[in-house]
């Protein structure tokens, strides 16, 4: 359904914009219809520069997006619209996606002014209201409410229940969970697994590893913007194959299962931007690194099972 | 024992009332013990760990005590409490990006620090560079500005911070819900590191995720709308905990190995009461599956096995 391919986003950094930073570096996958699709990276990554990619909020330096076979890349006026008709995304700050002065319940009219200017009310009241009832809340306890009287797992319901109100076959959620408790964050996931199996295909952006694992079919793990691995999920979390992956996978906080005691070792990302862009952008902190000359040169991403694929030189010299 | 809290009450004062924030909380944490205290957001796990060292408008002391090292700390009493803070008591802020100056290079600031504590920086150099090799920080960070830094290192910065005086109790208020993965395993190591090694007596780690608390938490306190629900050792709150509040808030854990189409995880349905008029009796009663009439009266929190604290009436049936 979206196909990402070879996207780079590049930002111009340092005084007069004299240095680049490259945030999102050649990145390609895709989603499948009614798919979802987690993007795992940890910050700094580029996980949400990609989702606002896709969202148009922010320009591709190169690269292109395809949805359903139109590149959708450098779309403008009524067709840019048409697109929103279709892709939608939700962020991770219920609180802070509205604005406390009005009702909450004013981002539907915004949809409506902007969307469906010709809808009666009558029908347009009946669509909100089967919107709402499809993500699970009841239109008569919340409706008419200021956003500071409802939850944060109602606010998200309501942001995902207005990207309902359109033709919305992508969802974009970024980090949608990581604000919410316990006890509501499992409504609101549960509700995402609902929407997809209605034919709704959700990129899922998280930090949080095991929330991927429970919804998403595919993974793709992120650092410093390039892709290092991915696969179908249960490859991914159970043969991870890159190093950072495995070192993901071991930092996790599991229930019934302590963390093993090594060392202490935090090489800090935010320490050294390498200089040379070409190169692993893992190699400085990669434990089985191999001597200049072989990682200096940026692995590509090589498909070790059906469907897998890693970007790191010792599984290719393993393979051949 | 070394932090004994009795029945301590803090209400915040509005102008609509009260706000029942922290009701009759009695509890006890041992030399060395790292207690874990968890809950929903909203359930007054930050209000105890604010009230133990700065109770601070519009927050209001009802009643109870708190002894520390058989002394009694005046928590009440901002002028008497300057004497306990940093030395004794000592915290570790929600936001690590917000509890450093950010117009001051980050040694001047720890040396402003200690000088308003009477104590001399130059003595204490060698030490902290010490502590800063423990946590894996370069000395040169000491002139740098906080912005330099990326919020794993504030973190760590704040924590050797705070921890400088080796005060007996540490509070450490989510640390490490802002950080990733890699940089959360790091830093709860080292807060254990610090615990083994005497730089604090006893922490209280304060979080939501539970996770994270079994591995570095020896006991585990869970708070429910502003009452204690339950206390324990980590192993019994994960594995057999008895209060129905604990369980279902572990059952809602997503984990690595559970997936939505093997086994679908039930969230707790409705929301936890309004503080401004709580309800009375138990305050779980409205969520809970197993409540009866019993539970119109408040439940007392009671040693049901050893070091094991339930407030449920059906606890232990």
């Amino acid at each position: 359904m979206l196909t990402l391919d070879g996207v780079s986003k590049v930002y111009r950094v340092g005084t007069f914009g004299g240095k680049s930073l490259v945030a999102v570096n050649d990145v390609s996958f895709d989603v499948g219809d009614s798919e979802v699709v987690s993007l795992i990276g940890e910050s700094g990554s580029g996980k949400t520069t990609i989702g606002k990619m896709i969202l148009h909020l922010t320009s591709i330096s190169s690269g292109a997006i395809r949805f359903n076979g139109v590149d959708v890349s450098r779309l403008n006026g009524r067709a840019r619209k048409e697109y929103y008709r279709h892709v939608q995304g939700v962020f991770q700050d219920p609180f802070s996606s509205y604005n406390p002065i009005f009702k909450a319940d004013r981002i539907f009219r915004t949809i409506r002014e902007e969307f469906f200017p010709k809808i009666d009310s009558h029908e347009w009241n009946e669509k909100i209201d089967s919107s709402m009832r499809a993500v699970g809340l009841n239109p008569d306890e919340v409706l008419n409410k200021f956003p500071h009287q409802l939850s944060g797992g109602q606010l998200q319901r309501f942001l995902i229940a207005r990207a309902l109100l359109l033709d919305v076959q992508f969802l974009v959620a970024d980090e949608i969970i990581s604000m919410l408790d316990a006890s509501t964050r499992v409504g609101v996931l549960n509700l995402l697994a609902e929407l997809k199996s209605r034919g709704l295909s959700i990129l899922f952006i998280t930090h949080d590893l095991s929330l991927g694992y429970y919804i998403s079919q595919k993974s793709v793990i992120l650092y410093r913007g390039c892709v290092v691995e991915m696969g179908p999920t249960e490859q991914v979390y159970h043969h991870p194959l890159h190093p950072y992956t495995k070192m993901l996978m071991a930092c996790v906080p599991r229930l019934g299962m302590k963390w093993e005691c090594g060392e202490i070792e935090v090489t800090n990302p935010n320490v050294k931007q390498p200089d040379l862009p070409s190169g692993c952008a893992y190699y400085d902190r990669c434990p089985v690194a191999g001597n200049k000359r072989d990682c200096s040169t940026s692995p590509s991403l090589v498909e070790v099972e059906p469907g897998h694929f890693v970007a790191c030189w010792r599984q290719t010299k393993q393979e051949s | 024992m070394s932090l004994q809290v009795k029945d301590l009450t803090v209400y915040y004062q509005t102008l609509k009332g009260d706000v029942h924030a922290l009701e009759s909380t009695t509890f006890g944490i041992a030399d060395g013990e790292i207690m874990g205290l968890a809950g929903e957001s909203g359930c007054g796990k930050t209000t105890l760990g604010q009230s133990l060292i700065f109770l601070h408008p519009p927050m209001k002391l009802i009643k109870g005590g708190v002894t520390l090292d058989n002394k009694e700390l005046p928590i009440g009493d901002m002028e008497r409490m300057n004497n306990f803070r940093f030395k004794k008591v000592s915290i570790i802020p929600q936001y690590a990006m917000n509890a450093m100056n950010p117009t001051r290079k980050i040694g001047k600031m720890v040396a402003d620090l200690l000088k308003s504590r009477n104590v001399d920086f130059k003595s204490l150099l060698p030490e902290l560079k010490r502590r800063l090799d423990l946590v894996k920080l370069s000395y040169d960070v000491l002139n740098m500005y906080p912005i330099e830094l990326s919020g794993g290192m504030k973190q760590r910065m704040v924590m050797v911070l705070s921890t400088m005086l080796n005060p007996s109790l540490l509070i450490a208020d989510e640390i490490t819900s802002a950080l990733d993965v890699s940089s959360q395993k790091a830093v709860s190591e080292m807060l254990v590191q610090f615990r083994d090694r005497g730089y604090c007596k006893s922490v209280i780690v304060i979080t939501h995720d539970i996770s994270v608390l079994y591995q570095i938490a020896d006991t585990i306190l869970i708070m429910y709308a502003g009452q204690l629900a339950e206390k324990a050792p980590t192993d019994v709150i994960v594995h057999s905990s008895q209060h129905p509040y604990t369980k279902m808030l572990i059952s809602t854990l997503p984990e690595v190995g559970v997936r939505y189409v093997d086994k679908q995880l039930a969230g707790i349905p409705g929301g936890p009461p309004l503080l401004l008029k709580p309800p009375v009796g138990c305050r779980f009663r409205e969520r809970c599956p197993l409540a009866f009439e019993k539970c119109l009266e408040k439940p007392p929190f009671v040693e049901t096995e050893k070091d094991h604290f339930v407030a449920c009436w059906k606890a232990g049936t």
